[in-house]
């Protein structure tokens, strides 16, 4: 048993570990930090697979992106944990054994029907070239040739993301005394000054019959 | 022992069912169901490394990339759905959550 396996085993042990106290945390805090530490365990396994970009990325994206939206978004609602609690244990019986089966029949196919050995099966023909190139510069050569459709599309994806969740919590309210500049920038003369005809009023009106006078009243009877 | 193929997927399928268990057992608690959901998207792209890594195929870790961006993308928007229903509902109880039922 050589270091890496050790290390292999250190770091199963800690994802699974964080992994149970996630699901079964009383504070939605907790389970947010012990999802961090179980990205980054998961991080570290990938570290001993040789992915090392996408090691990288996952503690970036994930541990600096996702997670602190979580930890935002759990902190900034009030949230009575103890109904949540409720019926939690009533569940538990059948969760579990549902888990086992599958955790125990997936390993009984994936042990036995996987025992690749250690060594990469690299192409013989790169040799030792082979072992010498970064992981990223692979990475990205595919990425932006063979699958650049994807990664603009993925591009979109990320924009629609964006976009939907800026448009869903985004509210104006109604009691805001907000000023509207392109609606200030946009009134005419015309919009503020109205020009009224009317019929000019008759000093000396002694009949009733007089056109403006009856103009005026007309006026001033109006609501 | 030495590692092989198989220790891999063991942990990404023990890691899957222990969120398929917290996917049972916190049924009320919506932002638990979004970690669980997290914690199986890890588990899958657990086993897309580790078979990209004995396979000796750059492919898999592609697919890696772009399931972390849509994983992203989706975090992203479930949690704004939730704030949104915080507002509106006081409360992110999936229980109380049965207006569409009718």
């Amino acid at each position: 048993m050589d270091v890496k396996t050790g290390f292999f085993y250190f770091f199963a042990a800690v994802l699974l570990f964080a992994s149970f106290r996630v699901i079964t945390a009383r504070n939605p805090v907790h389970a947010a930090l012990f999802l961090v530490l179980a990205f980054f365990q998961a991080s570290a396994i990938w570290m001993l697979l040789k992915a090392e970009f996408l090691a990288i990325a996952l503690v970036l994206v994930y541990v600096g992106a996702v997670m602190v939206l979580f930890l935002f978004v759990v902190m900034m609602l009030d949230i009575n944990t103890d109904s949540f609690r409720q019926g939690f244990w009533r569940h538990f019986p059948l969760a579990a054994g549902v888990g086992v089966l599958i955790a125990l029949e997936m390993s009984a196919v994936l042990i036995s029907g996987f025992r690749v050995s250690e060594e990469p099966k690299l192409p013989a023909a790169l040799g030792q070239a082979a072992q010498e190139v970064s992981n990223t510069r692979e990475l990205g050569k595919l990425l932006y040739s063979e699958y650049i459709y994807p990664l603009e599309v993925a591009a979109v994806i990320l924009l629609v993301a964006i976009i939907a969740a800026i448009a869903l919590t985004l509210r104006q309210r109604k009691d805001s005394k907000h000023v509207d500049v392109a609606d200030q920038v946009r009134v005419r003369a015309r919009d503020r000054m109205e020009v009224v005809k009317m019929a000019p009023t008759l000093p000396y009106a002694k009949d009733e019959n007089t056109p403006g006078v009856n103009a005026v009243a007309g006026m001033e009877k109006q609501p | 022992m030495t590692l092989t193929l198989g220790h891999f997927l063991s942990l990404g399928a023990i890691l899957f069912a222990l969120s398929i268990i917290g996917i049972f057992l916190n049924r009320k608690n919506l932002i638990v169901l979004l970690m669980a959901i997290e914690l199986m998207l890890l588990a899958v792209n657990m086993n897309f490394v580790a078979f990209s890594h004995f396979l000796g195929d750059m492919h898999g870790q592609v697919f890696v990339f772009f399931i972390l961006t849509v994983a992203a993308a989706e975090s992203a928007i479930g949690l704004a759905i939730l704030v949104l229903l915080f507002r509106n509902r006081s409360s992110i109880n999936v229980d109380e959550l049965n207006t569409l039922k009718g």
